[in-house]
């Protein structure tokens, strides 16, 4: 009987209806990770045979810190915001990435000059969108905020406000909400005084924030109500614009626009084929289709395929009224805003 | 004892004393199996965190010579220029190796702000060589940043190098060392207000369950058989049915949109949707919810076993039917009631997932700020030491249950 | 209707009812959330809420399709397979050992039996989430994370004193001169515990292993920390699904899960009767 129950044991641990998975592949779900998987993933899997395991999780970098100091590596290939990557890539969770081996542009220019320039700033990573946090209203109970300053102005705009959980972009906007210049943000979120300033605007909308850990959240609370008006990744909002025709307005005023990039995580077993899938992903073509959520492309070539009537709703028609995310200022007061935010959270 | 007194000879007293011997250890060795097992896979482990408190060796791994040339300095003034070049050699080091990123979140926890001027230092000292470096450090370390011309910044790092530390406590605890030695409370105070607020959820939630589940024990207690078997499935189900399906449950229904909401408006109770989820109220009506059969089946169990003429006979000599269920009932049923209100309590102290699902900010409770810390922060170390302090609240619990109610008594559905 | 002694006043009655009415809205508060999740899986819409048109009973405004999508989603199929396979293997873990250990606990002549009875019913009372970060810490260091022994273990660990608790309560029924009868005819105490004990606290193994399945196949805070992406189980999906984006499937695996506990549940409760027919006291 004993023998039966380990062979039984032995059995349930062995026959597995899945293969070992060959790759570990984490980004972030939702509209974005459909697309990914379409034009990405799923090509990828066809031509090279490779097992994907495609994870979410909700960015940061608590996770892939956690992996690196335990020792015990279980993602292989992640989709990070620039404004997480440069503290990513100094605190070494993420591996150096050779730029020389991706491929030219299916029109034939080098990488390096099909590349726009801060695809491939950064050596732990490979550019893979231009996209931005902007904040949209749900428009069928009358007009909504349309500035950051209104956003940030409960009585003309009573309700709740869906914000991300975490300090990167809601200091920014507190800032500029307060009368800071865009262009000013950072040199004033550099001091105690100014950090002191964005609490305190926060502060005054306090009571009305829900805090969401995801980005597929963001439309979720817009659409049952939990939000008059949510932060969000552009793309979220235009597909529920766009597949759902949820009554949603982008507001473009004061936008932090980042990129996302594609990187490895330090001391994968499978850092070979991670960068296999780099190298395809992040080709003219796979590129291309995040039109579909509204992301910009990286590389030249893939702008060039876009079509006329997608470009409006790409961050880069609106970069006049934005602000660049800083990575290199998060990657130096990540931490230290990090607590703060989170002291002032549990207040 | 002699023979004499047992009329047993010596010999059989040995053979006796033996034989108690070997069915000891033939018991104990059915024991041996588990015990090994638990011990390496539950106990060790409880072992390791509590250990994990008080012993960090980051800092020390990461700048011995730093440190070894920081342990003869009074922690006064500013150490000297030798100690400084030796940071900032140690310092470039880290930028490369890509480890500044450590030690800027361990100073960052002995002094909160240091972090950003750690990295943006490291950052500047990268494109510095190395004999400027082993010449100039000092300076342009001081160049690089007012705040490493502080006492109070090598005052952090020297206590951040410490291997053993009990900082974590005081942290946890909303305490912390001024530069003059002494102990002083913490600008924000959150742990202290945390704990109290879990253990006033969990008493509330305990109450709650007593309210709600007394009654419906001492209806199904003294019901038919068959009626009371047909009403336990009632309590039964929920009890069996996930946990995170009871919490999905409740997110349906107290959603905005959701389905409380909804009947309310229909009804004309209120005109606009009411806030309920992601609040303290919803995570302490889930987590009633949830616990409410822990508080059921004990008492259940104990009231089965009353005979409930007594109650009659009191009833029926004029007495009013609360005055003799407080005289007679209550006493009788007291093992159930207690060992469901501990139990009850005892799980709701240390509950993680409900209140993380459905608590929004104010429904958080101290298992989820060790979570925040495990897996948001990576201040392991924290997380240890919160840990520990309420695993010391949970076992002063235990201990009361079993002196109270006895371990014997826990029964199961 | 039911016949009150003599004695009974109308303010008796009205209390009697009273009563009756309260423990009637107290079960329905404890089945009301569990059945209102049924319905809403069928929603044709991709929300959490009641529709007009499911209120109307329109057809159209009900669907399978969540239903579909969790049988095909590859995500959900691994969650379901790894649900029951490490629910399995430590369920198996946690009975075999525990059943041996419930044996030598239930022995008179068991030596610092209270402190070790103690020790082993621990993992039932210490929080989820100090075990999850003492084990993140421990098995780190083995290479256990992210793996499935590690995961398998860990979930051994916790179910063990449901089957200490079940067997026990078997063995306090069970008459110890069968056990001593077996061992005089000059059988070897292994062969008298399988041919002679095993059978007959059958019952109390079984529900403290089904028991220890159900603390596995529902456990989710020791899988967020000891699991890799490859061994998400249906708890974690859950989890992940109702703090990123809420959709109808997580209600589609909850009603299936609905009707899984009620088969236990009833599985459960045949066992106990026939513990209890066979002397126990289950």
């Amino acid at each position: 009987m004993k023998k039966n129950l380990t062979l039984l044991a032995t059995l349930a641990l062995t026959a597995s209806p899945l293969a070992a998975q060959d790759l570990t592949v984490t980004s972030f779900g939702g509209a974005y990770g459909a697309a990914q998987k379409e034009h990405m993933i799923d090509p990828f899997v066809a031509e090279t045979g490779t097992n994907i395991l495609f994870e979410d999780y909700g960015g940061g970098i608590a996770e892939m810190k956690a992996q690196v100091e335990a020792g015990n590596i279980q993602w292989d290939v992640v989709d990070i915001e620039v404004i997480d990557l440069e503290r990513a890539c100094a605190e070494g969770y993420l591996e150096v990435i050779d730029q020389s081996v991706l491929p030219a542009g299916d029109d034939g220019v080098a990488a390096a000059d099909d590349f726009i320039e801060d695809a491939l700033a950064n050596e732990c990573g490979v550019g893979n969108i231009v996209w931005s946090v902007v904040f949209a209203v749900n428009t069928e109970n009358g007009p909504g905020p349309q500035t950051i300053a209104e956003f940030f102005d409960t009585e003309a705009f009573p309700g709740k406000r869906g914000l991300r959980k975490r300090p990167q972009v809601n200091m920014e906007w507190a800032l500029i909400a307060d009368g800071v210049a865009p262009e000013d943000v950072y040199e004033t979120l550099a001091t105690e005084e100014g950090q002191a300033r964005a609490f305190a605007k926060l502060d005054t909308i306090k009571a009305d924030i829900v805090w969401y850990d995801s980005w597929s959240q963001a439309p979720v609370l817009l659409n049952d109500g939990g939000a008059q008006m949510v932060q969000s990744a552009n793309g979220r909002i235009f597909a529920a614009i766009q597949d759902d025709g949820a009554p949603f307005q982008i507001v473009w005023d004061s936008h932090v626009y980042d990129l996302d990039v594609w990187a490895i995580m330090k001391g994968t077993p499978n850092k070979e084929k991670a960068m296999e899938f780099i190298q395809f992903a992040t080709r003219t073509v796979p590129l291309s289709g995040m039109q579909d959520v509204a992301y910009g492309p990286t590389r030249r070539s893939a702008q060039a395929l876009l079509p006329e009537s997608v470009k409006q709703d790409l961050p880069t028609a609106h970069l006049d009224v934005g602000l660049k995310a800083d990575g290199i200022f998060w990657a130096d007061y990540g931490e230290t805003l990090g607590e703060k935010f989170n002291e002032w959270l549990l207040q | 004892m002699t023979s004499l007194d047992t009329g047993l000879s010596r010999a059989d007293a040995q053979n006796a004393a033996r034989e108690v011997r070997k069915r000891k250890v033939q018991a104990f060795l059915f024991v041996v199996p588990l015990l090994v097992f638990v011990v390496l896979a539950f106990v060790a482990p409880i072992a390791t965190m509590l250990y994990r408190s008080v012993h960090n060796p980051t800092v020390a791994n990461l700048v011995p010579e730093t440190l070894a040339a920081l342990s003869d300095w009074s922690g006064e003034t500013l150490p000297d220029d030798a100690v400084l070049t030796q940071f900032a050699v140690d310092l470039k080091r880290m930028a490369n190796d890509r480890t500044s990123g450590q030690i800027a979140d361990e100073i960052n926890r002995a002094l909160p702000g240091m972090s950003s001027v750690v990295k943006a230092t490291a950052r500047s000292l990268r494109r510095v060589d190395d004999a400027d470096l082993a010449t100039n450090g000092a300076a342009l370390l001081l160049a690089a940043n007012d705040r490493w011309a502080e006492p109070d910044t090598w005052r952090a790092l020297k206590a951040a190098g410490r291997v053993y530390t009990a900082d974590y406590y005081l942290t946890s605890v909303d305490l912390e060392h001024t530069a003059g030695g002494g102990i002083v409370q913490r600008d924000t105070q959150i742990y202290k207000k945390l704990y109290v607020k879990t253990l006033r959820m969990a008493l509330i939630i305990t109450l709650l369950t007593i309210l709600l589940g007394y009654p419906l024990a001492f209806y199904m207690a003294h019901a038919s058989d068959g009626l009371a078997n047909f009403l336990m499935v009632f309590v039964l189900l929920p009890f069996w049915t996930s946990l995170l399906v009871r919490t999905t449950a409740w997110i349906a229904l107290l959603q905005t949109n959701g389905v409380v909401n909804s009947t309310l408006m229909a009804t004309g109770i209120t005109d606009a949707p009411i806030e309920m989820l992601y609040t303290e109220f919803s995570t302490i009506i889930a987590m009633t919810h949830i616990l409410l059969p822990f508080m059921v089946l004990p008492l259940y169990a104990v009231m089965r076993g009353i005979d409930s003429s007594f109650m009659r006979a009191a009833i029926s000599m004029g007495s009013r039917p609360l005055g003799a269920w407080y005289k007679i009932y209550l006493p009788m049923s007291l093992p159930g009631l207690s060992a469901g209100a501990l139990l009850v309590f005892i799980i709701s102290v240390g509950y993680y997932i409900t209140p993380a699902l459905v608590g929004g900010t104010d429904g958080q409770m101290i298992s989820n700020i060790i979570a925040f810390h495990m897996r948001e922060s990576n201040n392991w170390e924290l997380a240890a030491a919160l840990g520990s302090l309420l695993l010391l609240l949970i076992l002063l619990l235990y201990w009361l249950f079993d002196r109270f109610v006895g371990t014997d008594n826990i029964k199961l559905g | 209707m039911k016949r009150f002694p003599a004695y009974y006043t109308f303010r008796h009655i009205a209390g009697h009812y009273g009563l009756r009415l309260f423990a009637f809205l107290v079960l329905i508060f404890l089945m009301l959330p569990i059945l209102v999740i049924m319905p809403l899986s069928f929603n044709a819409e991709p929300f959490f809420t009641f529709t007009d048109g499911m209120l109307a009973l329109d057809p159209d405004a009900y669907s399978t399709r969540w239903y579909q999508e969790f049988a095909d989603d590859p995500n959900w199929r691994l969650a379901i397979w790894n649900s029951f396979a490490i629910g399995i293997a430590s369920a198996l873990i946690a009975t075999t050992l525990g059943t041996l250990a419930a044996v030598g606990l239930s022995s008179p002549w068991m030596p610092y039996k209270r402190l070790i009875t103690a020790l082993l019913l621990s993992p039932m009372i210490v929080p989820l989430i100090i075990i999850a970060a003492g084990m993140f810490f421990f098995y780190t260091r083995f290479n256990l994370v992210g793996t499935y022994p590690g995961l398998i273990i860990a979930h051994a660990a916790l179910g063990v004193p449901f089957v200490i608790i079940t067997v026990t309560a078997t063995l306090s029924g069970f008459d110890r001169s069968l056990f001593i009868a077996g061992l005089s005819l000059g059988a070897r105490p292994v062969k008298v515990f399988w041919d002679v004990v095993i059978p007959l606290i059958r019952p109390g193994v079984i529900s403290g292993g089904l028991f220890a399945f159900v603390t596995s196949f529902d456990e989710v805070v020791l899988v967020l920390f000891l699991a890799g992406p490859e061994q998400r189980t249906i708890p974690r999906q859950m989890f992940s699904g109702l703090r990123e984006q809420i959709n109808p499937t997580i209600l589609a695996v909850a009603t299936l899960l609905v009707v899984l506990s009620a088969a236990l549940l009833f599985t459960l409760e045949a066992l106990r009767r026939r513990s209890v027919r066979m002397g126990g006291s289950g």
